[in-house]
């Protein structure tokens, strides 16, 4: 009985340390090599998934995945950004880094949610959207502006949440959906906190303070209302006990999705529309 | 013709900096046109009688394009005494709590005369009605932050209730970083207003000035009908050092430059400072009436 009730305020102890992490410590879990990626999440919580490729423009980008599948008995689309664990894997999957391509491909396959009515689901994880020669010469910019635009308008219904890092345009170019949630130890911002430091303090050393100020981590974008939603996770991060988040996702999946098909299409626009419309801090 | 002159891929060291992602706030403040008779051309390198660039700002040696405020853009765009100012007095307020951000709000505002990095309003050109959006790269690199994109929101709603078409001349370092995820967030909020209007059908024209980087890039600028650009203006979505850090390689003079975006399919049509009313012009009537229904 004694022992229980010490056993107890242990427990709560560690589970309050957890869920205080100082917001530099869940940047590094939510960037751990061992983080549950989202093709992981997509295999354990949907069956049947079949994987298609390609923009039908330009390549295949490999840091996008995305295809059909079953959620129980409801065909969805799922799509999402796929690191690896490992180098030769995240050199496969360009560390998580889309290319316009990629966003591309997401944008076809949402498209082609819309016309056979299916829900789309997707998982966000990444550093940022691709800076380089090709990304540019290929229109970054052009095809995260497209997404935000489409998906502002698509007449399915929609979800996204961020696994691990939700970085910037390149994280919002999947995320303009019905309810945005986030993993616990997972993190959303404009961009990291050493891009942050460097740009407006000049010193990169300065991340961990940065960190914190930005408010990127679900419990503090909870709050501010930009996300609807936090998925817990076992202490230390979904690595421990991936099974344990991935089921605890899947049951939120299942009843969110049925109250927005529940919904007419033109209630659901108006209110993503009026979601994001809400959003600023301004004085008149 | 040789349009550029042709730089090779030079190897360059990383030096430094693990992250540093779309430049943009923070990079030097280039003032349109600053006080004193004279000005230096940043492009020549030549001491200009101020008074010699004209209305259109431009250099009479090199015919470099001075950044222009909003207010003096609006002067060159709209007819004359046609502009009315939308939400004058917005200001952004801190939610982050970042330090000194008011400060540098008002400092920014006595400097330029404008509240924040856009000015909206309704106004003719060529005689036409239309709404105008003109961002002002010397506040605070005409960063997107909560009053750009709730300005910038609130004029795409008004043009889409009053049926008109929009013209938005871009100019931004891309998001306000001291506001944190609040001005990603206006990424979304502005295209899924341009969605709207888009969807009744009415026109939307973007103008590309120098420079257009970053969230606004890759947000409302790429999601024009008809997309034009002044000549040289700089267009990107990364950052010219980010890339070159990546990549390892310097990049050349042409990169990011509205003549490559041209090239490779994302600008409809280069226009010269002194023409861009006339083309406006043309274009909007070329939309009034729209396509079959002919004017009587
Ligand atoms: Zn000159």
């Amino acid at each position: 009985m004694y022992l229980q009730k010490f056993y107890d305020s242990i427990i709560r102890k560690v589970v309050n340390a957890v869920s205080n992490n100082a917001a530099s410590e869940i940047v590094k879990i939510a960037r751990k090599v061992s983080r549950p990626s989202a093709l992981e999440y997509i295999n354990h919580i949907f069956t049947g998934f079949i994987e298609f490729h390609g923009d039908r423009n330009f390549k295949d980008d490999k840091a996008v995945v995305g295809g059909i599948a079953m959620l129980d008995d409801m065909p969805v689309t799922v799509i999402g950004i796929q690191k690896g664990h490992s180098t030769e894997e995240n050199i496969e999957r360009n560390f998580g880094s889309p290319h316009p391509e990629g966003y591309r491909k997401a944008l076809r396959l949402m498209k082609q949610a819309e016309k056979f009515n299916r829900p789309v689901i997707t998982f966000i994880n990444t550093s940022g959207a691709f800076c380089g020669v090709g990304a540019e010469e290929r229109g970054q910019g052009e095809a995260i502006a497209r997404n935000l635009l489409e998906m502002s308008t698509l007449k399915t219904p929609s979800i996204s949440i961020v696994i691990g890092e939700g970085g910037s345009g390149g994280a919002l170019a999947l995320a303009v959906t019905d309810r945005v949630w986030m993993l616990e130890n997972s993190v959303y911002s404009i961009l990291s906190p050493e891009g942050f430091a460097s740009i407006l303090w000049k010193d990169a050393s300065r991340s961990k303070e940065a960190a914190e100020l930005m408010k990127i981590t679900a419990n503090d974008l909870l709050e501010l209302g930009i996300i609807d939603k936090v998925i817990k996770e076992v202490p230390g991060g979904a690595q421990n006990d991936f099974a344990f988040t991935a089921n605890l996702l899947k049951s939120k999946l299942r009843v969110e999705l049925e109250e927005l098909c529940a919904k007419d299409k033109e209630t659901l626009l108006e209110e993503r529309y009026q979601r994001f419309r809400k959003f600023g801090a301004f004085t008149e | 013709m040789n349009l550029f002159k042709k730089r090779k891929y030079l190897p360059v060291g990383n030096d430094g900096q693990s992250d540093t992602k779309k430049d943009g706030a923070n990079e030097a403040n280039t003032p349109s046109v600053p006080e004193g008779m004279y000005i230096k051309c940043p492009s020549c390198g030549q001491a200009i009688y101020k008074k010699s660039i004209g209305a259109s700002k431009i250099c009479p040696e090199c015919a470099h394009y001075f950044r222009v405020s909003s207010k003096e853009r609006v002067r060159m765009t709209a007819d004359a005494g046609t502009f009315q100012e939308f939400d004058k007095k917005m200001e952004a307020k801190n939610p982050l709590n970042y330090p000194d951000y008011e400060k540098k709000i008002k400092t920014m505002q006595e400097k330029t005369g404008v509240s924040d990095a856009v000015v909206c309003g309704k106004c003719k050109i060529g005689g036409f009605d239309t709404v105008l959006c003109v961002m002002d790269s010397g506040f605070i690199m005409g960063s997107m932050g909560s009053v750009v994109g709730e300005k910038i929101t609130r004029a795409f709603e008004f043009a889409t209730k009053n049926k008109l078409p929009i013209i938005i001349f871009t100019a931004s370092g891309g998001a306000r970083m001291q506001e944190g995820i609040v001005s990603l967030m206006q990424m979304a909020k502005v295209s899924a207003a341009a969605a709207r209007h888009s969807e009744d059908g009415n026109l939307y024209v973007t103008v590309l000035t120098d420079p257009t980087t970053g969230g606004v890039t890759a947000s409302f600028a790429m999601l024009g009908d008809i997309i034009l650009s002044e000549p040289k203006a700089l267009i990107g979505f990364a950052g010219r050092r980010v890339i070159e850090q990546t990549i390892k390689q310097k990049l050349p003079d042409e990169f990011q430059t509205a003549e490559f975006l041209l090239e490779h399919g994302f600008v409809d049509k280069i226009v010269e400072r002194d023409c861009m009313n006339n083309v406006l012009t043309e274009i909007l009537r070329l939309h009034n009436p729209k396509g079959c229904e002919r004017s009587e």
